[in-house]
């Protein structure tokens, strides 16, 4: 289990969902998904690959509708308000992708740039430069500061990913499978990262994952996804300790593969 | 938006089609073309502006397309010279040749070789762009940022293609008749004033003025056609390429039907 670092308040929710729904044609995905996220908790989403993971994080942060159900993010039904709202919203939210989505084109400094000139019109250069500084001093890359993502390692993307994330300073992080295609060195450098974001920037944090290894190092609650719905939910152990077959089988290939 | 989509994968699946599987898809696509035409006018009256983009996107598409649209133009106005000469010389009116090249240089040919061009080579690349940005979830990550997607990325390109293509356009024309020039100095030791002065002497308002319009209208749809392809492409590789090819395809085809439509126009009026 990991160590716990930020008291997690279970009175406050940040993110609370309801009775969630969503298909695609007649593809059922997410069939009928609650969910809480206590202010300062990690919580990890397990699951195989196309049970819906993406898909809940994608409608939390408004990028996907829900078919039926709520979705309240910070006190806001996500699918119910303005795009101005929506918009202002996730500034809160920080989205990390499994593919890292840095602009091509952009250098890492540009790509960090992009979202706090857009959306903090206030602050003066020195400042915007002083925060880049800052943020890739964290995730330990101030040195690519000037380099286009093509030359960074699949590590290296996924830590710029995260800082481009932070620098908005955040209360949510979103983390789409962190570790996937990572070797288990930069796996664990990731999970340490996660961590160290959560104390440092008080986040709390969805992490979606398949890895165990992952979930445990994370995870302060785990919920296991299974055919659109959880199956379980409590600490990585709880989880595990379950008699159902179906994630007994899914523990054992994690680590057997 | 999203109902259509659904319909459209639901058809798909069920394999329900209200006419035919081939001209319900075409319905759904004029559909969603129009939503997306209706946004770009939507958003680019509204702020935030950017301005600092759309000045980036059009050194991209009209400064980086000079060296080629120089090729194409010059070529394209020499070779049309010689190859007039002969007829005109069986009837003793190669006097008129400045004329004859520069209403046909003016009125068709510069605006359609600088389109055809720019379809080609900006189009494509916008298609592409767009196409694999969309593969790797960097317009998903614009958004989550609180940036507008649609404005950073279509918007600007295609104000960008519509201010420069017929700006490429007059340079093309400007190019293609000095190619026409050197035929014409080597063949009759014209002076360069002399052959403006004939160049120009037959060229009216509208032909100006309908070039510009024409122009203008085949950088909006060569922009609204790559970045719609881009945009809307589906995940994958195979996607980016289709994106990038359907870009080029659909605005030259849509380039000829304008300038059948704009020639019908002016002919009225003329």
């Amino acid at each position: 289990m990991k160590k716990q670092s930020t008291p997690i308040d279970e009175s406050q929710h940040l993110i609370s969902i309801k009775g969630l729904k969503k298909s695609f044609g007649d593809l059922h995905i997410l069939r009928g998904i609650d969910l809480e996220l206590y202010k300062g908790e990690n919580l990890v989403v397990l699951g195989r690959s196309g049970t819906g993971k993406s898909v809940l994080i994608k409608i939390i942060s408004g990028l996907l509708k829900p078919d039926e159900g709520t979705v309240h993010v910070l006190g806001y039904e996500v699918d119910k308000i303005s795009i101005k709202e929506l918009q202002k919203l996730r500034l809160k939210i920080g989205f990390s992708f499994q593919s890292s989505a840095l602009y091509d084109s952009m250098t890492v400094k540009e790509n960090l740039e992009f979202p706090l000139v857009r959306n903090s019109a206030h602050l003066t250069k020195k400042e915007i430069a002083f925060q880049i500084e800052d943020v890739l001093e964290g995730v330990g890359l101030l040195q690519a500061l000037n380099q286009m993502p093509s030359e960074l390692s699949g590590g290296q993307r996924k830590r710029i990913g995260i800082a481009r994330t932070l620098i908005m300073r955040p209360e949510i992080m979103l983390y789409d499978e962190p570790t996937a295609g990572l070797d288990p060195i930069t796996c664990i450098e990731i999970n340490k990262l996660i961590n160290e974001v959560q104390a440092q920037y008080n986040t709390s944090s969805i992490i979606i994952t398949h890895d165990l290894t992952c979930a445990k190092s994370t995870g302060d609650r785990v919920m296991m996804l299974l055919e659109g719905r959880f199956a379980q939910t409590g600490t990585f152990e709880e989880v595990f300790a379950s008699e159902d077959e179906r994630i007994q089988t899914f523990y054992k290939y994690n680590f057997t593969s | 938006m999203q109902k259509y989509r659904h319909y459209s994968s639901s058809m798909k699946r069920s394999g329900k089609y209200i006419v035919s599987r081939k001209i319900d898809q075409i319905f759904i696509n004029l559909y969603d073309v129009y939503k997306f035409i209706l946004r770009f006018f939507k958003e680019v009256l509204f702020p935030p502006y950017e301005f600092k983009e759309v000045v980036r996107q059009c050194y991209e598409i009209g400064y980086k397309s000079l060296p080629l649209i120089t090729l194409t133009g010059f070529i394209t106005g020499l070779v049309f010279t010689k190859q007039s000469r002969p007829s005109l010389a069986d009837f003793g009116a190669t006097s008129w040749l400045p004329s004859l090249v520069s209403i046909a240089i003016i009125r068709a040919l510069a605006p359609l070789v600088t389109a055809l061009i720019t379809a080609g080579k900006v189009g494509s690349q916008i298609g592409a762009e767009l196409g694999s940005m969309n593969v790797t979830e960097q317009i998903d990550a614009m958004e989550v940022s609180g940036t507008n997607p649609f404005k950073f990325l279509v918007v600007t390109r295609m104000l960008a293609t519509t201010f420069m293509i017929p700006l490429l356009a007059v340079y093309t024309c400007i190019v293609s008749l000095i190619g026409s020039y050197i035929n014409v100095n080597q063949n009759e030791q014209t002076s360069y004033s002399s052959f403006v002065v004939s160049a120009l002497q037959n060229i009216s308002f509208l032909d100006l003025f309908s070039s510009i319009i024409k122009t203008t209208l085949f950088g909006f749809t060569i922009g609204a056609v790559g970045c719609y392809q881009g945009y809307n492409s589906s995940k994958g590789t195979e996607g980016v390429g289709k994106a990038a090819n359907s870009a080029v395809v659909v605005s030259m085809f849509l380039i000829f039907i304008e300038e059948i439509l704009v020639v019908q126009i002016v002919n009225a009026i003329r």
